[in-house]
């Protein structure tokens, strides 16, 4: 039987040349000291297996139709035998490959790996960047909830803004001039054929691309690149040190890899998909519209930057960091590579994180919207059951001032705290600031009537510290 | 290229140029609105695909300003389009995603939004009120 099946694969072998074909990418050298640090790509290329495995497997009850996509996802969480773990494979592979290119690119900038010759290693790996997230957005649009079809009206909103073409790329998004019949259909294909082919085309181009310029050695100080001797340098240190792919170097990346993917089912059998938000009804105008976590720090910089600006920002930003990514390599493609001597590679990581990091935690918390659904303000908070100050926290809640400020922790964010206003502005004040308005606040002058806004300044003078014990005021 | 290219192209970019807006629909009776209130008035796409189901719905927000005249708004934010509240009580819209806030009147009272709520074209025609459909508002300015 032994005798037969070796027989058979060098029959099967000879005939469809595997080994040909296989050997030289498993037989190749890479350095010896190439160890933990290099295990990104492998994991993104898992990641992006994952997804295309449990894609396949969703696609079997997915229907692309905005009439049925919603209920087919209800069907496939909540019925199908493994459908609610499958959809959080689907989630959570989507989200390791995010994190795993993140951190794939990182590790590339700070070994200055992107440097002669691999100069297209990077411009592809870029490419695959803006795939994944490309993906990321679509995938979140196939949910097909009330939240993914407010989704794709911002995202037709911003490519509105594109000069010249900003009217045809939004309606091109939508599939028409408002949410239809047409729209899911388009992301679903752009989602499930036109990505998947293009982030298969470049991830083959990409290993092409390893296997030709080899593995970048960890970055040694000193051990500048130049073009003129570094094949010749690379070539005889790999024949000195270098070691076959497979074994030495793979088994860090089965290891890491296998991990992965045990994290991912973890995290969909315990945590699951994200959940269903309402059904897709465009009358439906009780959404919050947010991105999935990898594009948070997106929606919360266009919260944040100045609205006369923001159209550029909006426009030019993504424009301008994909040109600086690309170019990078063609920027400075020789010289040191250790990260030691190039701190400023350091900088732009961790300002990058910082950035992105603090954006997200913004985004995630968004003190710039409305709470839309405020804890009333209790007796105990108000201070009074009756008179001025209680009827004054009346119209506060009523005029819709609870939504945007908070009292003793209750309310919104999106204006300052008012829990002490009290100790700051006078009666005046107040009263002007109720009735003109202010910065980034309506005015409320047409809409509240005398005899509220008196009610309404009793109670936010009432909001003061409280006196420190023992210097209350002397009793008379 | 040319024989495969074009049609798909023209395939792909057609649902751009159906003409599907443009069209009166009545959203009740004069009597169903009260002066000074706004409410949110359900409207059906009449020329939607077969398959577009409940996406072939969309809202409008219509104010009855006086005896005679109702005004309407495009529930989409001018920042970016998500769906704006009205907070009846505050006279405001409110919008959830970054902020925006309009008055009664549609103009922008506080945050991002560009220019005020993009109107509907309304009339009044039997004692019916009837609002012209609209493709969804983008900006399209910087």
């Amino acid at each position: 039987m032994k005798r037969f099946m070796i027989g058979a694969w060098r029959w099967l072998d000879d005939r469809l040349g595997i080994s040909a074909l296989v050997g030289p990418s498993l037989e190749h050298l890479v350095p010896h000291d190439a160890r933990w640090w290099y295990v990104f790509g492998s994991a993104t290329l898992l990641a992006f297996i994952v997804q295309v495995v449990t894609g396949v497997g969703l696609a079997f009850s997915y229907t692309s139709s905005s009439s049925q996509a919603y209920e087919t996802l209800q069907f496939i969480t909540n019925q199908a035998p493994f459908g609610r773990f499958l959809r959080g494979m689907h989630y959570f592979g989507a989200s390791a490959m995010v994190l795993m290119v993140g951190a794939h690119m990182a590790q590339t900038f700070l070994f200055g790996s992107y440097k002669f010759p691999r100069e297209m290693n990077w411009t592809t790996g870029v490419l695959l960047l803006a795939f994944t997230l490309a993906m990321g957005f679509t995938g979140q649009l196939l949910r097909w909830d009330s939240t993914a079809t407010w989704s794709v009206v911002v995202a037709a909103e911003q490519a509105g803004r594109v000069p010249v073409i900003g009217n045809f790329l939004a309606q091109f998004i939508l599939g028409g001039t408002s949410i239809g019949g047409a729209t899911l259909s388009r992301f679903f294909a752009i989602h499930v054929f036109i990505m998947p082919a293009l982030i298969f085309l470049f991830i083959g181009i990409h290993l092409m691309l390893v296997l030709r310029h080899g593995i970048a050695e960890p970055p040694v100080a000193g051990q500048v690149v130049e073009p003129a001797t570094y094949r010749t340098e690379y070539e005889e240190r790999m024949r000195k040190t270098g070691h076959p792919f497979w074994p030495e170097g793979a088994w860090r990346d089965f290891v890491v890899g296998t991990g992965l993917i045990v994290v991912i089912a973890l995290l969909a059998y315990f945590v699951g998909p994200p959940k269903l938000d309402a059904p897709p009804d465009p009358s439906n105008l009780n959404a919050d519209p947010k991105p999935d976590w990898y594009l948070l720090w997106y929606f919360a910089l266009l919260a944040l930057i100045p609205p006369q600006l923001e159209g550029y920002v909006m426009i030019l930003a993504p424009v301008i960091i994909g040109i600086l990514l690309l170019a990078a390599p063609m920027l400075n493609n020789r010289g040191e590579r250790a990260p030691s001597r190039r701190p400023w590679s350091i900088a732009v990581v961790l300002l990058s994180v910082i950035m992105i990091g603090s954006l997200w935690i913004e985004g995630n918390n968004s003190p710039w919207s409305p709470n839309f659904d405020p804890q009333p303000l209790t007796e105990k908070v108000i201070g009074a059951t009756s008179g001025p100050v209680f009827e004054g926290a009346r119209v506060f809640q009523t005029k819709g001032c609870l939504n945007c400020h908070l009292i003793s922790g209750d309310g919104g964010r999106r204006g300052p705290d008012l829990s002490y206003i009290g100790d700051t502005l006078s009666e005046g004040d107040i009263v002007i600031r109720i009735v003109n308005g202010g910065v980034n606040m309506p005015a409320f002058g047409s809409s509240i009537n005398p005899n509220e806004l008196t009610q309404l300044t009793a109670f936010l003078q009432s909001r003061k510290r409280p006196m420190p014990a023992g210097l209350e005021a002397p009793q008379r | 290229m040319a024989i495969l290219g074009i049609p798909l192209v023209g395939f792909v970019v057609a649902p751009i140029f159906r003409k599907t807006t443009g069209k009166w629909i009545s959203v009740g009776k004069m009597t169903d609105f009260e002066i000074g209130k706004t409410v949110t008035v359900t409207v059906t796409d009449p020329s939607s695909l077969p398959w577009a189901g409940i996406t072939a719905k969309s809202a409008l927000w219509l104010r009855r300003v006086s005896d005679a005249d109702f005004v309407a708004f495009a529930v989409n934010c001018t920042h970016l389009g998500c769906p704006v509240r009205w907070l009846q009580d505050a006279e405001l819209f409110m919008c959830p995603c970054h902020g925006g806030v309009y008055y009664s009147d549609g103009t922008v009272a506080a945050g991002p939004p560009p220019r005020p709520l993009i109107r509907y074209d309304v009339r009044t025609v039997n004692g019916q009120v009837e609002v012209k459909t609209m493709e969804i508002p983008i900006t399209t300015t910087l």
